[in-house]
């Protein structure tokens, strides 16, 4: 029998698996916004269950949302991301630090 | 009973598959490898969804995401040359940190659900057939009465982000010769032709 629990729990692994990736892979822009991703699928996960488990229809119309905002997102991102190859030639974090924040 | 342990398996064997190609995903050396796993948990994630009984959302997440962006990504992926070795230099050294952060924060999350809830909280039946509806368009009547302003907004998002993708990726090479619609348009007729006022000449003798 799955229970609400069940799908929680697997948000919380995979959003700390993609907090862990953040952390390792400090240097490689990709990785980065494939962890902001697999961060956004576990709250979707989150969505999809407490809609299901309370019937309210309005957990799935918000995953919805974000998968819009999420998809807008990454086009952007990875349009920055080609822009930043093209003119340093680098998506190395550590090399990307002309504005010295 | 038997179908209820059926899905508990499905369930159990999609969320393993889940997790471990995430795992896989921000561990890869490849690029490509990573957003493939990527795609993988995105597909095993799109299975419990329709294990929870949300078939429309499991449907765009394969469709939309898996389909376009996840696509978007490989193209970006195999279109930048990245040197592999360099990305991976401080790999080992934030390894343990990266380890301890999850860990702890996982450890805090499954406290804050609680083991005693595990089995309290059963799943109960489908609200979108306790409506008489199918998830569509139970989700669809909500989408576009209730929800129809962020519906809009967010199709307004999604224009602008079209919009600044194409726009910081244009790029005007100096030397090729573009049409330019707005002087087009703007020019008057006599902007077109000049005419010069000058005094007749006369061929001159080249035998001399």
């Amino acid at each position: 029998m799955i229970t609400l629990s069940h799908f929680i729990v697997l948000g919380a692994v995979l959003f700390c698996i993609a907090v862990a990736g953040i952390f390792i892979n400090r240097k490689n822009v990709i990785v980065l916004l494939m962890s902001i991703e697999l961060m956004l699928l576990a709250v979707n996960i989150n969505f999809v269950a407490f809609s299901r488990f309370h019937g309210d229809v309005a957990g799935q119309v918000f995953v919805f949302f974000i998968l819009t905002v999420a998809a807008a997102e990454t086009a952007i991102g990875l349009a920055i991301l080609t822009l930043l190859f093209r003119n340093s030639n680098t998506i190395n974090i550590a090399d990307i630090d002309s504005m010295k924040g | 009973m038997s179908a209820q342990l059926l899905q508990l398996i499905c369930f159990y064997a999609f969320s393993a598959v889940a997790v471990g190609s995430a795992l896989l995903v921000i561990t890869m050396r490849n690029s490509v490898h990573a957003v493939l796993s990527l795609v993988l948990t995105f597909f095993s994630v799109a299975c419990l969804w329709l294990l929870a009984q949300a078939e429309f959302l499991a449907i765009v997440l394969i469709v939309v995401y898996v389909g376009a962006v996840m696509v978007l990504f490989l193209f970006v992926v195999m279109m930048l040359d990245i040197n592999q070795e360099r990305m991976r230099e401080n790999f080992i050294q934030y390894l343990p940190v990266g380890i301890i952060v999850a860990a702890v924060m996982l450890v805090e999350m499954l406290g804050l659900i609680g083991v005693r809830a595990m089995h309290a909280s059963l799943m109960g039946p489908d609200p979108a057939a306790a409506a008489g509806l199918s998830n569509t368009a139970w989700l669809g009547q909500a989408l576009y009465t209730r929800f129809l302003l962020p519906f809009e907004i967010a199709a307004l998002i999604l224009t602008v982000g079209l919009i600044a993708a194409v726009v910081l990726t244009l790029r005007h090479k100096p030397n090729t010769r573009r049409q330019n619609p707005g002087d087009q348009v703007r020019i008057k007729h006599r902007e077109r032709m000049r005419i010069v006022k000058m005094d007749a000449e006369r061929p001159q003798e080249s035998e001399s």
